[in-house]
């Protein structure tokens, strides 16, 4: 009994960490420009995908991850800086469609570049799985925790102890209070999303040995992201850590004791209901409606 | 429009070209369409299908074409969708005015198309599996692979003969998985057979260990199945082995390709599945009818392409080549000589199979052409 | 001031009925007609949307969720269970007007994003039930549907008719049935909009705060639009599942979803016949691509982001605006 609730623990938090760092791409992005990123998603393939290319071509397998993620920051750059700061003035509707547009363009060049197939990354270390109180667990799933928890810890620590994480948050605060204080915005948003698509690309890399790769994995792994977010609430680090493990705790568990039909359903259910007891997620920011 | 017109005027050039030789009607190409899921979910059917329907129509024009015409093939990306599909289905039938449809990678876009092909009574090929596309007989339908019903039999076939009759299920929630745990499910009423344990995965999911938990702790389970395609099994296969699981695992046709091998690696080891001989052409006896087809495919795919065959092409395959063979048999395109043709060929072998089909069977197969396969050191072994 | 909103509204009614009655000079076969009948249908459930989303200012991504519902509704009343269309088509739409009262109370409380994960999670919530119940809905490999039938007078796509001495074929039939639904429907919302539950749901728009203040029951007035909205789609699922005469759960799933309110926002938000552009423009596109094969994903995602880039209002509102600019003294300038 114990045992199969531990497996079925395992399998939510490895996913559950992966939707986490997913959330927190979501979350940095809304916080710097109050934009969602449908686009979130495709970093994470990018990741992937990359890497996995790069090393068939021979490069060292760190080289690749590096690589991978640096292509995937420039993408995020190239995202602000062509596709959402033209369009600042358009209403939030508007930039859910243009980010929708750019993720199904992204996925569009990555098919084209690098095919349809599904692709193998090797496990970071040994193939062997750890097995604890009849429980097994992935040796690759510590990775997604450990490279998880550094992120998360390396985060914090960008928001408060550095300047220009602190930037950022003025920013998020209040745009024209920033600007008068001297802080360049648009280079700001631009660093959100950098650092939102490096978040979003190493979650790729760490996951890909367990969820295979593919250029059209992006969506839905982005779209529990997104849901992560929500229920956590929207601009909060810790709601999206929080939204993201209980998401993937609530579906592995809905798939082994309720119905595998319907855990996604369980999982949709568990939005609504935490919604409606707190309409700002989890831990989101009662914000004072301005008239 | 555009393109309509200057295909048209190609087409005149074409004809007034030859207009001392030959007669305008023989020049006129013949039209075979096609709609394929090429993107999207499930682009592991379509891609390998219009690369097989692009090749082999190059091919046969090269070499005369059929009825001293030329093959012209229109094909359109329905990306897994079966609205996609219809409209598709509409456009070959309405505004391209093709002779023949072969195409319909899954069974949701094959039946999308249905009740239009029928109407406008043309001759369609199905690429997708499920039994529901053939049966009950649809005049205006056919197609080359197995049913999912066939699968499972010969699945189930074999388990018995191990001393298997109860079993865990595993199935994909898309068309696929769905169709074949329906079918399973009524196989086994008739074997004598229970399943004691039947979950599902979707499309989208990373890790099925949840599931697997379950049915391993299930009393009484002597194998397990898993119904459905795409990555899903191969994520399916290798948590089977992480878990340790060492019951005999039987996969579907799903999964027949060497892709499969690559994703699920090592933990492959051992798994069983029924697929068309295309994966093992040298073990095939040199009296088998379709090794000379197979092995021929095979080499002529992987040459052209620089990529392994998969058994879901082998069905674009036969397909074009039944439609080639009926308009033969007829003499012309004439839609309905055409598809009484196709309804009366019998013992044409081709790489899923031989087939014979007559009024009551637009399929032709049978359950023994499924090949029972088993992984043995990363590779494809002949069972039976 | 009213007067010549109302005109407005006629004109805008007038010039889409002549549109719709002198497009089948340009259609030259049933396959044309088929992509604008689809149209007219995916147009009239946008329409419906445009109501929450351009007036109310409340966005859905789970749109679809209502719209599949209405379709499996008539795709199973009128298979298994023989009953006619229009009973199933208004049962249906009533049945889900009362989940969308259900569901909309406790949703629409919430705010921005959270309303539309709330809104994007019913949709998935139907589009799973739909995939799943396999007995009553033939599961994900989907189920066909019969054609439409109103007193034992039955209107097929591939049938022949007889109008006023004319003779129409089912493509042609079907065509000149949803070109007067789409009118309806587009008739309906403008009397909607120009009542004073339509003044009402402009505040709300405007201003949420603002209009509780000034005495106006938002949650109410929001729901109400939410049902409406729900009840075109339903009613439109299901002339689209007779039409299509094959549906599979994926008219109830989160692409189909993104589609509808793709088209909203592409067409312009808060303009009846914005969004009519933008469905007639995204049903159009796909089939255009269609000749570029590998190319399409990725030109489909260009179009859509460049669009919305430089037209943040939406196609018609900005070439309104830039007609308007040119012909500035001279009256209206609508193109």
């Amino acid at each position: 009994m114990f045992a199969e609730f531990l497996q079925y623990l395992f399998t939510g938090i490895t996913i559950g960490a992966t939707y986490a760092l997913i959330a927190l791409g979501f979350t940095l992005i809304y916080n710097a420009s109050h934009v969602i990123n449908f686009a979130q998603g495709e970093f994470l393939m990018i990741g992937g995908m990359a890497t996995v290319s790069l090393t068939a071509m021979g490069v060292p397998m760190v080289l690749a991850i590096i690589l991978a993620v640096l292509l995937a920051g420039v993408l995020g750059i190239l995202l602000q800086r062509f596709a959402i700061a033209p369009a600042k003035q358009a209403d939030v509707v508007t930039l859910i469609i243009i980010t929708i547009g750019a993720s199904i363009f992204i996925r569009g060049l990555a098919q084209l570049v690098w095919g349809k197939e599904y692709h193998v990354m090797q496990n970071f270390s040994s193939d062997e799985p750890i097995r604890i109180f009849g429980a097994v667990l992935n040796s690759q799933s510590l990775w997604v925790l450990g490279i998880g928890a550094i992120l998360v810890v390396g985060l914090v620590l960008f928001f408060t102890r550095t300047l220009i994480g602190k930037a950022i948050l003025a920013t998020s605060m209040n745009k024209e209070a920033a600007r008068l204080v001297g802080i360049r915005t648009q280079l700001v948003l631009m660093l959100a999303f950098l650092v939102s698509a490096v978040l979003g690309s190493v979650a790729g890399v760490v996951v890909a040995p367990i969820t295979f790769t593919s250029y059209d994995i992006g969506i839905m792994l982005g779209l529990k992201g997104f849901v992560a977010a929500a229920i956590g609430g929207l601009g909060s680090g810790i709601g999206a850590v929080v939204g993201g493990l209980l998401l993937g705790v609530v579906e592995a568990m809905a798939a082994g004791y309720i119905s595998s039909d319907y855990k996604d359903a369980v999982a949709f259910s568990m939005i609504l209901v935490v919604l409606f007891f707190m309409p700002r997620g989890l831990f989101g920011a009662k914000v004072v409606e301005r008239v | 429009m555009l393109k309509t017109i200057l295909r048209r005027t190609g087409q005149v050039a074409a004809i007034a070209a030859a207009g001392l030789v030959m007669s305008a009607q023989a020049a006129e190409p013949i039209k075979i369409g096609s709609f394929l899921s090429v993107t999207g979910p499930a682009s592991f059917l379509g891609d390998p299908e219009l690369k097989t329907l692009e090749m082999y129509v190059e091919k046969i024009n090269e070499d005369g074409g059929v009825l001293g015409r030329p093959l012209e093939l229109i094909h359109y990306d329905d990306v897994g969708n079966a609205s996609n599909a219809r409209n598709f289905a509409s456009r070959l039938i309405r505004s391209d005015r093709v002779d023949i449809i072969v195409g319909g990678s899954t069974t949701g876009a094959t039946m999308a198309a249905v009740p239009l092909v029928e109407q406008a009574k043309v001759p369609f090929i199905s690429l997708a599996g499920a039994v529901v596309i053939t049966n009950p007989v649809k005049k205006w339908v056919f197609k080359t692979p197995q049913t999912d019903r066939m699968a499972a039999e010969r699945i189930l076939t074999d388990m018995k003969d191990r001393g298997i009759t109860r079993f865990g299920l595993i199935s994909g929630t898309g068309g696929f998985g769905s169709s074949g745990r329906t079918q399973t499910l009524d196989v086994v009423e008739q074997m004598g057979m229970e399943v004691v344990a039947d979950v599902t995965y979707s499309g989208s999911d990373t890790d099925m260990t949840a599931q697997l938990t379950n049915i391993r702790n299930t009393d009484g389970v002597e194998a397990v199945l898993n119904f459905g395609f795409g990555q899903g099994p191969a994520i399916v296969t290798r948590n089977y082995a992480q878990l340790g699981m060492e019951l005999p695992f039987y996969q579907s046709h799903g999964v027949a390709s060497d892709s499969f091998l690559e994703l699920a690696g090592d933990a492959a080891e051992g798994v069983r599945l029924p697929a068309s001989p295309l994966l093992v052409p040298d073990s095939l006896p040199d009296d088998d009818p379709q090794k000379q087809v197979v092995q021929d495919y095979k080499a002529e795919y992987e040459a052209r392409w620089d990529s392994k065959v998969s058994t879901f092409g082998a069905y674009a395959y036969d397909g074009l080549m039944l439609a080639v063979q009926a308009i033969e048999a007829a003499g012309s395109t004439d839609k309905e000589a055409v598809r009484e043709a196709l309804e009366n060929i019998q013992g044409y072998v081709g790489v899923t199979g031989v087939f014979n089909m007559s009024p009551e069977d637009h399929n032709g197969l049978e359950a023994d052409s499924f090949r029972i396969l088993e992984v043995q050191n990363g590779e494809w072994k002949l069972i039976n | 001031m009213l007067n010549r909103f109302m005109q407005m509204r006629l004109r805008d009614l007038i010039i889409l009925a002549i549109i719709l009655f002198a497009l089948p000079l340009f259609l030259n076969n049933p396959f044309h007609y088929d992509l604008a009948t689809q149209m007219a249908i995916i147009a009239a459930t946008v329409v419906g949307l445009n109501l929450l989303v351009g007036f109310a200012g409340q966005i859905s991504l789970g749109h679809a969720g209502f719209f599949g519902l209405g379709a499996y509704f008539t795709g199973i009343m009128t298979s298994s269970y023989g009953w006619s269309s229009v009973p199933a088509l208004v049962v249906g739409a009533i049945a889900v007007g009362i989940i969308a009262w259900i569901v909309g109370r406790p949703i629409l409380r919430l705010k921005g994003h959270y309303l539309s994960m709330a809104t994007l999670a019913v949709g998935f919530i139907i589009a799973i039930i739909l995939n799943n119940e396999r007995a009553l809905t033939g599961g994900p490999d989907g189920m066909p549907v019969p054609a439409f039938t109103v007193f034992g007078w039955e209107l097929s796509p591939f049938g022949s008719y007889n109008l006023l001495g004319m003779e129409l074929n089912g493509s042609e039939a079907w065509y000149l049935f949803a070109a007067l639904v789409l009118l309806v429907a587009v008739w309906l919302a403008q009397n909607l909009i120009d009542s004073p539950i339509g003044r009402a749901l402009r505040s709300v728009h405007g201003s949420e705060v603002a209009a509780r203040v000034v005495g106006v029951d938002t949650a109410r007035y929001k729901s109400l639009v939410f049902v409406v909205s729900a009840i075109y789609a339903s009613a439109m699922g299901s002339l689209y599942a007779h039409f299509q005469g094959f549906i599979t759960p994926a008219v109830a799933g989160f692409d189909f979803s993104i589609l509808f309110i793709t088209m909203v926002v592409l067409g312009g938000m808060g303009s009846t016949m914005g969004v009519i552009l933008g469905a007639v423009v995204l049903k159009l596109l796909p089939q255009v691509l269609a000749d570029f094969q590998e190319l399409e994903t990725v030109m489909f995602g260009a179009i859509l982001m460049l669009t919305m880039i430089f037209m943040p209002k939406g196609l018609l509102p900005t070439i309104q605006m830039a007609v308007g600019k040119r012909m500035k003294k001279k009256a209206g300038g609508q193109a």
